[in-house]
């Protein structure tokens, strides 16, 4: 009989255990859902992997840096499932860091439908990426086109002054995406 | 001590018989051979599997099979081998082990148990069905991302990834149900005056497994749910053009991914020393070492994942950063080694099949660690990653050092389980001809990454003709090789010389002193541990 009961007993004692152990499995789960916000506030805080604020910086006041020229490159690309022609205007500008710059990407809707795209920027290297500020840009928003229309976007930014002393070129890409299939 | 006691008990004790015995089963010796027989199975499975891959890649040009087919082959082929052959086989020991060892008389939550293995067969058939569905012309085949599921692949693929995404999610809560069960027995269950660090080696790597799996299976349940959104319920997740970032699932599954590769390792590293302390008939070297050794890989495990992905473009902090934490688990690693050899070292030696098995497991899983060191290196990694000589790298760890290190515990412990002898003869036969198309079978492989030949991809050039062929026909030998093997646990299982209680000249611990094989309930009355 004493037997018995010290089988009960033990066979409580685990039950407990177990169920205490799925706190760990809650905890654990709970970490993995949360992985998702932290990682997106850890790039765009250290500018990891090259995420920029998709919004805009506000306008800048202070002093250009006169001392320093930084070349700023542009690249472009239209991905799968997009059949648009978009290219920036000039492929580099040289600026002054808190000198503010516009430059123009051109898309062309190659299609006979109408079509809504989302450009993606991003930037490198790495260490630049928290320091371009852009006022204005087509990636913002959505850009819709006509068939066949073509459609002159601007993009106004400039390089904060205190970008690192060693970063001499800065490249900008863009990667424009099917919005609607996007979303779909 | 005597156990006819317990053994006698066994006789008054009824329980269900024919088939809805193992449906039914809560005893942790029924679910430990469910286990084993189903890992054996699907070792078969996937084995199948990669021999027509190998086929393919016998010569340069696509004589076989379609490239799609080729990739769900590959993929599922991964998935079968690490969710459903290495981890079942692991989680078998454990069950039939463990209470053996810590000398309880069944597992802690038995009922769990038996869900626990019970989920296993339909997420089997889960991640195959893809392939009978597309003969008869619904969707378009299996899962084929590889077993690493990665975006953008994946939220493109067709329902063959919908169906991985359920298997995985079904393994994943049999492995958590498996793993409270291991942690509650160990805690709870060992015999009295057993202390943490009295019990056998074989529980701390099970222990270490087990809080590993808690760990990170969430991790990769949250991701291919994420996954699972993505593709259907318009999140993104991981498409960029929707603000999210298919870098995220790599960080993500590789959270998982790379502890997963100690999670199938530690259970081998526990019994590995047992085997080689009985054939060496001396007590194992450094114990106290080798539970801290395991303690320090299992924790670093969880913060070098993104060695996974050094070429994605991370800034160079962390490059270096990953790469040092990676290259600090050989440490451990290397404090492991050491103990092993010096279990043996001038140790009265012989060679039965769980020692060959052993010893070729030490030198072919060192080969393993080595080659991870190489590939750990930001610079070279530039160079190899994707290439086969990865390929080759992780088929040293997981096939040598997995399933090999599986098989030398199948032999040392089948005498135990079944009460009967394997023959030896065929034991060594089927050791020395996987040994030999093993390295056969990928030692060409490493020098087909080092020049450049890519991995997943069915097609080659010709420069890299003749050791595909080599590796191919090697490969076939040792698929053939395992028949070997599979008859000889059948047989053992059926009959042959009756095994004696202590079955090896050597063998220490608690499972020793029972009969073999053991009473159905063993244990009913804990011994006593001074
Ligand atoms: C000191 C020990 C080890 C080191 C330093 C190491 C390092 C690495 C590195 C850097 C990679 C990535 C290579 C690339 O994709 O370019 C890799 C891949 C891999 N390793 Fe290891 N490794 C070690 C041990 C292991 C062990 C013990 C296992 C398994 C039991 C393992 C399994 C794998 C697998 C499966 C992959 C490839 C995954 C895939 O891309 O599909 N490694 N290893
Ligand atoms: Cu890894």
């Amino acid at each position: 009989m004493g037997m018995m009961n010290a089988n009960e007993e033990r066979q409580k004692a685990n039950r407990r255990l177990g169920l205490k152990m799925l706190w760990l499995v809650a905890a654990s789960a709970l970490f993995a859902v949360s992985l998702v916000p932290l990682y997106d506030v850890f790039c765009t805080v250290t500018g990891l992997n090259g995420k920029t604020e998709n919004s805009a910086a506000q306008e800048f006041q202070s002093a250009v840096d006169e001392q320093r020229w930084v070349k700023v490159e542009f690249t472009s690309n239209v991905m799968p499932g997009l059949s648009w022609n978009f290219h920036p205007k000039q492929n580099s500008v040289m600026v002054r860091p808190g000198q503010i710059e516009t430059v123009l990407f051109e898309a062309k809707n190659m299609t006979n439908e109408v079509v809504a795209g989302q450009a993606v920027p991003s930037v490198s290297p790495s260490s630049a990426t928290t320091h371009v500020k852009k006022i204005e840009c087509f990636c913002f928003v959505r850009q819709e086109l006509q068939p066949g229309e073509s459609k002159v976007m601007p993009l106004r930014f400039y390089v904060s002054p205190d970008l690192p002393q060693k970063v001499e070129v800065v490249t900008l890409s863009y990667a424009f995406f099917n919005a609607v299939k996007a979303v779909n | 001590m005597s156990y006819s006691a317990t053994a006698h008990h066994d006789e008054h004790h009824d329980h269900p018989t024919g088939i809805m015995r193992w449906f039914t089963t809560t005893n942790h010796k029924d679910i430990g051979t469910m286990y084993l027989i189903f890992s054996l199975i699907m070792f078969m499975v996937g084995g199948f599997m990669i021999l027509a891959v190998r086929a393919e890649l016998f010569q340069p040009g696509m004589q076989l099979m379609q490239p799609e087919f080729y990739n769900q082959l590959i993929g599922v082929h991964a998935l079968i081998m690490i969710f459903a052959a290495l981890m079942p086989a692991a989680t078998g020991f454990a069950n039939w082990m463990l209470p053996l060892q810590l000398g309880a008389p069944d597992m802690a939550l038995p009922r769990l148990n038996n869900w626990g293995f019970w989920l296993l067969p339909p997420a089997a058939i889960l991640l195959t069905l893809p392939f009978a569905l597309a003969l008869i012309g619904i969707g378009d085949g299996a899962i084929a991302t590889g077993w690493t599921f990665y975006a953008p692949l994946s939220t493109q693929g067709g329902i063959g990834v919908d169906f991985a995404i359920f298997a995985v999610h079904i393994l994943g809560i049999s492995s958590v149900m498996g793993s409270i069960n291991v942690i509650v027995t160990i805690f709870n269950m060992r015999a009295p005056g057993m202390t943490l660090m009295k019990m056998p080696i074989f529980a701390w790597g099970w222990l270490i497994t087990a809080f590993l799996l808690i760990a990170t299976i969430p991790v990769l349940a949250g991701a291919v749910t994420m996954l699972l959104t993505d593709r259907h319920f318009g999140t993104h997740f991981f498409s960029a053009a929707g603000g999210g970032d298919p870098i995220l699932f790599q960080h993500l599954f590789w959270f998982f991914g790379h502890p997963e590769v100690y999670i199938v390792l530690l259970p081998v590293w526990g019994f590995m020393p047992q085997i080689l302390q009985t054939f060496s008939r001396k007590p194992m070297y450094g114990y106290k070492a080798q539970v801290y050794s395991l303690w320090a890989i299992g924790v670093l495990s969880l913060v070098v994942w993104a060695h996974h992905f050094f070429t994605v473009g991370m800034p160079i902090p962390a490059l270096v950063y990953f790469m040092f934490s990676t290259m600090a688990i050989s440490l451990p690693l290397a404090v492991l080694f050491f103990c092993w050899i010096a279990t043996i070292w001038r140790g009265s030696m012989t060679f039965e099949t769980p020692m060959l098995f052993a010893i070729g497991w030490i030198i072919l899983f060192g080969i393993g660690g080595l080659t991870g060191l190489v590939l750990a290196d930001v610079a070279a990694d530039a160079q190899y990653h994707h290439t086969y000589f990865v390929v080759a790298h992780f088929h040293y760890t997981l096939f040598a050092g997995g399933i090999m290190g599986i098989m030398a515990g199948v032999y040392y412990w089948l005498p135990k389980m079944t009460g009967h002898m394997y023959s030896e003869t065929l034991g060594k036969w089927h050791f020395w001809l996987t040994a030999i198309s093993f390295n056969l079978t990928f030692i060409p492989q490493f020098f087909l990454g080092l020049a450049g030949m890519p991995r997943r991809i069915p097609d080659y050039a010709l420069q890299f003709a003749d050791f595909n062929a080599v590796s191919t026909v090697a490969a076939f030998v040792l698929g053939l090789a395992q028949l070997i093997f599979i008859y000889n646990v059948v047989q053992c299982a059926r009959g042959g010389k009756k095994a004696t209680d202590r079955v090896w000249e050597g063998a220490e611990g608690l499972e020793w002193t029972l009969p073999s094989p053991p009473p159905y309930h063993s244990f009913t009355v804990q011994p006593v541990i001074k």
